[in-house]
């Protein structure tokens, strides 16, 4: 069967950045933090606790693929080889597939340390939406976890689900939240928990005639809910912050926003990277302490 | 009879539905109790189905899409019943009605919720059953019958596809395998491989993971089986396993999913009526024969 070629809505761009004010010779510790997750890959190098260059890409089928693949990506616009990375961390769901890493941190405590740095350390509360899972993360101001709370068992509320739905109303993921935006009054979110089901719940109110974008803005809105119910549980204490690639829908965010009365943190810094900073810290702070593997 | 309801006489009867005891009347049963001719329909997500009763046999079968429409599945779906069955409609006397889309159902004269339709269904079928699960195309169910058929205690999940026969439809379109292949082929298989995942969404990425890493298909077919036949026992396990134990529902014409769940459940067998996929109607039809509204 000749499949004509579908366009794939649910597919983000993937990005590589280089710190053109840095200069890697000039560095002592020179760590990376590799970020497997389910849906994206990260690597992230920093030059003594400076990001130098960072890839973001997709997880293909193969763990140690996906790390190799995205470590090279962040390489690819630098004259740095891989030799000269002091220490690497891994993290992320497929951390322990991350075969040049010399120690591997849960993506918890990453995120925490991520986002330490990339929001500062008045940030208390963490909310980090991934491709497969929701984390509600408590830290402290060295960026040290308190206490979290994890969905991992359900696509509810997470970066796979909004694919999904992206891919039925043939949306571009990037449009989303914008075009969630453009109607003329808040539709009632939609009530099924399941993606499985939302998915026929949307397809119900699309033949009652709501348009596309009320539909966008219906399942934004029981994303929302989704995500804040883990929060509430939690407790959310401010400064708070988003991490993650659902922290760049703005349809989401915007309501979420709402419901909790509180903004968000803004960060200069792709919030895709939070778990691959925090490795790369992990990892500076072991070469300080004399624990790296040596030059 | 603003508050008849609250005197228990005799011809009122405790049912006991989940923690909270609600009484329902019964009205003197009609003359000749099951001996007249009734029809259960059952709206359900997928598909309505109806089943003409008479003296206690069932005489004729209908099921339609239930589509948008679910009036008009219920009028086409009775229509179908009653051409099968050969009667007319005015000969019906009793109708009940039960399923998700019970409330479009204008025909009933008495609606009774899924719960109670299984196990009036299980007392039907099989009078010695005391577990009924239910497994249809969006929510599973299980009940604890009592000897009179009365309900003692449920469970249901009607939030997650991945307890659910979409949970099955969707992993046969991840697999590329028509459905009515998917069971048969899981029986073939004798290696245990374990899905990880238990969302249907993210099931749905495994799996196309396990054909990558070229796994064979039947193996892949059994560990979508073992999956959900293991979420549908833990639902079963939280009302307890009181042999025998009934399966009703469409996914009960799956050979891999009631070989899964007898392998599960640690049973030999479990009982399944010939159309499972009818039982909640029959029940419905059963309940109108025994009781008026």
């Amino acid at each position: 069967m000749a499949e004509a070629q579908k366009p794939e809505y649910w597919r983000w761009l993937e990005t590589n950045w280089v710190n053109p004010d840095v200069n890697w010779k000039d560095a002592q510790f020179i760590t990376a933090g590799i970020d497997v997750g389910s849906v994206s890959s990260q690597a992230v190098i920093m030059a003594d606790g400076k990001v130098y260059a960072y890839g973001n890409m997709r997880t293909g089928s193969d763990s140690p693929d996906s790390a190799r693949n995205a470590l090279k990506f962040a390489l690819e616009r630098t004259d740095m080889p891989e030799a000269a990375i002091h220490y690497c961390i891994g993290t992320g769901y497929g951390r322990v597939n991350v075969p040049m890493a010399d120690r591997s941190v849960t993506e918890i405590a990453c995120h925490a340390r991520g986002a330490n740095f990339m929001y500062g350390n008045k940030v208390r509360t963490v909310l980090d939406v991934g491709g497969q899972d929701i984390k509600a993360i408590r830290c402290d101001d060295k960026g040290k976890v308190t206490n979290f709370l994890m969905n991992d068992k359900c696509a509810a509320g997470t970066g796979r689900g909004m694919e999904v739905f992206a891919d039925m109303l043939s949306v571009h993921i990037g449009d989303v939240g914008d075009r969630s935006f453009q109607i003329d009054s808040e539709p009632i979110s939609v009530s099924s928990t399941c993606v499985v089901y939302a998915k026929s719940e949307a397809t119900n109110l699309l033949r009652k005639g709501l348009s596309t974008n009320e539909v966008l803005a219906a399942y934004c809105a029981a994303m929302a809910d989704r995500i804040f119910s883990l929060l509430e549980r939690v407790g959310i204490e401010p400064e708070f912050a988003i991490t993650g690639g659902m922290a760049k829908n703005k349809g989401v965010i915007g309501r979420l926003k709402k419901k909790i009365g509180l903004e968000p943190m803004k960060t200069e810094w792709d919030t895709q990277l939070a778990g691959g900073i925090g490795g790369a810290l992990f990892g500076l702070a072991l070469c300080q302490k004399g624990r790296g593997r040596g030059k | 009879m603003t508050s008849s309801w609250r005197v228990r006489t005799e011809e009122t009867q405790s049912v006991s539905v989940g923690k909270t005891t609600r009484p329902i009347q019964i009205r003197p049963r009609p003359e000749g109790g099951l001996h007249m001719i009734t029809a259960g329909i059952d709206c359900g997500a997928k598909n309505t189905k109806t089943v003409i009763l008479k003296d206690g046999k069932i005489i004729g079968r209908g099921s339609v899409l239930t589509g948008f429409d679910q009036a008009q599945a219920v009028k086409e779906s009775l229509e179908m019943a009653l051409k099968n069955a050969g009667v007319k409609q005015d000969q019906i006397e009793r109708v009940g009605g039960t399923g998700s889309g019970a409330k479009s159902i204008k025909e009933a004269d008495v609606t009774v919720n899924n719960i109670k339709a299984i196990a009036a269904a299980a007392n039907y079928f099989f009078p010695n059953s005391r577990t009924v699960a239910d497994v249809g195309a969006e929510e599973a169910r299980a009940a604890k019958v009592n000897e009179k058929g009365n309900v003692v205690d449920f469970a249901i999940n009607d939030k997650c596809a991945a307890g659910a026969g979409a949970f099955i439809e969707a992993m046969s379109r991840a697999l590329e395998t028509p459905l009515e292949e998917l069971g048969p082929l899981a029986l073939s298989s004798s290696n245990a491989i374990q899905l990880n995942a238990q969302c249907a969404i993210f099931a749905e990425s495994e799996v196309v993971g396990l054909i990558h890493a070229k796994i064979a298909k039947k193996d892949i077919s059994k560990a979508i089986h073992d999956a959900i036949a293991s979420r549908i026992v833990s639902m079963i396990r939280r009302i307890g396993v009181h042999p025998d134990v009934v399966l009703f529902g469409g996914v009960a014409h799956n050979p891999g999913f009631v070989g899964a769940l007898q392998r599960e459940l640690g049973l030999e067998k479990v009982y399944i009526p010939e159309l499972p996929e009818y039982a909640a109607a029959t029940g419905a039809a059963a309940v109108a024969a025994q009781n008026g509204r």
